[in-house]
């Protein structure tokens, strides 16, 4: 009985709240049970990329349609969204797509990363640690890591299912040998579960050691090239290096100018034209939380004052 | 009796109704030097695809002395299988270096793709062996990180072998190394391949139109007509006194100098 009114509560909170004439979140039936056996199949091959029929979205490729169509694949009324672009939350694109999910769904939306239970993301993992009931939801714009040496296609899934992977590392090598070290900093190569290298899409290498043992699940959606990866929970993901040249992650001279946070990534912000910059947390939702909790930063460069400009 | 490296046997491949090569058989053994000559269309290419794992032949074997398991038909191994023969135990040179090398990668990851590729790790090792392989292909060490497009066509050709022979393959396998390239620098390559070859002892198969060449470099020659071998002997056996009709047309019609 309860459950039956549960149901209804629901249907009522659809009904008042998503856009008239759309299917919730959107896409079609179908397509969403297509998504999901890909999605299934790529949480069974941690890594590998599973084609799928990528649809055409109310915008267009490149602005996260792959990662908008597993979304609305996996998306329920009971899921709460926060939806992030180059770490924040309220940039055009995470703007947008949240506003899109909560007209055509529904569902709560928040910009506190843990109170979410799906993350989209464009650019960045939260600094906050992910848990085991949260899902993780890449937009990916290149899936193929291995694409830039090897154009075919036939070729480059021949060498994955062999793991033939040294050529990955000639392009670290070419990186060591040009300018000493590894300057590669994002869409940094990593192997999954010793076996498929993948491309952790966009994100900056600082975040790759997040990925590794993660307890959320990882999704990835490619729109334009139509692929969808994953990493389930607690899997094993390595970034590539040299035994000589481990991999290391960027690190910063200052803390955030807001919150003083010395562990978190980093923006660089021009402050004038004469050379003042500060560097701020680019997850804005992290600084924003840290300043709550009254930690503060050293602030605005004081270097210039408006009375120093003729 | 030392043992055989390669063997080909009944060997014969046909696209569609065109015939590339017609029942040929023939062995080669450790550290030998095989020239396969023959005029343009006469199965050279067809055989050396044939036998280097490229292209399956229509009918016929071909066997590989492998380190585990000795002779082995290459084309029942398994793919993975196959193609760790091809990147370790194997090299191919092909007649355009733009075909074997990476161009948009600098000379010494062209050179150490091969270590990477069967699992070297370390920077310094690699980088090491690359400069090594540089020194002995005469490619000056300045050039390591410069990109194969900025090279001469003797030196791409130099690099090539460099890239192959790094792994120090026990045979490798040449389509016509030297043509395109002007005398002289064909003199130094034909020259540094002599000395490669004999200084590691590795087992060649060349294929060329040119008996200048063959008779420079290999050992052994197999002559080709029509997709089939017409005659086979030692080089100077074959060149000094050659006994089919084509052949003597092929020798006779050297331009003196």
């Amino acid at each position: 009985m309860k459950a039956i009114s549960g149901e209804r509560k629901r249907t009522s909170r659809l009904k008042e709240k998503t856009l008239d004439g759309y299917n919730f979140a959107y896409l079609d039936d179908q397509t969403k049970r297509m998504i999901r056996r890909a999605t299934l199949k790529a949480v069974a091959i941690p890594g590998y990329q599973v084609p799928f029929g990528s649809r055409e979205m109310p915008l267009p490729f490149g602005w996260g349609t792959g990662g908008i169509q597993v979304t609305a694949s996996i998306i329920g009324i009971d899921d709460t969204l926060k939806v992030i672009d180059q770490g924040a939350d309220d940039t055009t694109n995470a703007v947008n797509i949240r506003r899109f999910f909560a007209k055509t769904a529904g569902v709560e939306t928040t910009e506190n990363t843990s109170d979410a239970s799906i993350i989209q993301t464009r650019h960045r993992i939260p600094e906050v640690k992910l848990k085991s009931d949260q899902i993780i939801v890449y937009q990916v714009p290149i899936p193929e890591p291995l694409r830039w040496i090897e154009p075919r296609e036939e070729e480059t899934r021949k060498m994955h299912a062999l793991t033939e992977y040294g050529v990955m590392h000639v392009g670290l090598y070419e990186n060591i040998a040009h300018f000493g070290k590894v300057t590669t900093s994002y869409d940094y190569p990593v192997q999954v579960n010793d076996h498929y290298v993948m491309s952790p899409s966009p994100i900056p290498k600082f975040d790759n050691p997040k990925m590794d043992k993660m307890p959320a699940l990882q999704l990835f959606g490619a729109g334009r090239e139509k692929r969808i990866y994953a990493v389930p929970p607690y899997t094993k993901v390595k970034s590539l290096d040299f035994d000589d040249h481990p991999f290391e992650i960027e690190s910063w001279s200052e803390c955030c100018a807001l919150c003083g946070s010395s562990s978190s990534f980093l923006d660089e912000v021009i402050t004038d034209d004469k050379g003042s910059r500060m560097f701020v947390c680019s997850d804005s939702n992290f600084c924003a939380d840290r300043r709550a909790k009254g930690h503060k930063g050293p602030g605005l460069p004081r270097k210039f004052e408006i009375k120093d400009v003729e | 009796m030392t043992k055989v490296l390669l063997s080909a046997k009944n060997l014969s491949h046909h696209y569609g109704s065109q015939v590339g090569c017609v029942d040929v058989n023939f062995d080669i053994y450790p550290g030998e030097v095989l020239g396969v000559v023959g005029e343009s269309g006469s199965g050279k290419t067809t055989l050396l695809k044939n036998i280097s794992g490229l292209l399956r032949p229509s009918s016929g074997s071909v066997k590989f002395d492998t380190r585990v398991d000795g002779l082995k038909d290459i084309y029942l191994l398994s793919e993975p299988e196959r193609r760790l023969l091809m990147r370790t135990d194997w090299g191919i040179i092909f007649q355009n270096a733009r075909d074997g090398l990476r161009m948009n990668v600098s000379a010494g990851a062209n050179v150490g793709e091969r270590l990477m590729a069967i699992g070297a790790r370390n920077y310094g090792d690699i980088r090491n062996e690359a400069t090594d392989w540089l020194q002995n292909v005469e490619i000056g060490l300045e050039r390591i990180d410069h990109y194969p497009e900025t090279f001469s066509g003797g030196m791409l050709q130099r690099l090539q072998i460099a890239r192959n022979l790094v792994t120090k393959p026990r045979l490798v396998f040449m389509d016509e190394p030297t043509s395109g390239l002007d005398v002289s620098v064909q003199a130094r390559l034909l020259d540094l391949i002599r000395g490669l070859v004999s200084q590691l002892s590795i087992a060649c198969v060349i294929v060329s139109h040119d008996l200048g060449v063959m008779r420079l470099l290999s050992n052994r020659l197999i002559v080709m007509h029509q997709g089939r071998v017409v005659e086979q002997g030692l080089t100077d056996q074959v060149l000094d006194d050659p006994q089919h009709p084509y052949t003597q047309l092929l020798v006779s019609s050297i331009l003196p100098v």
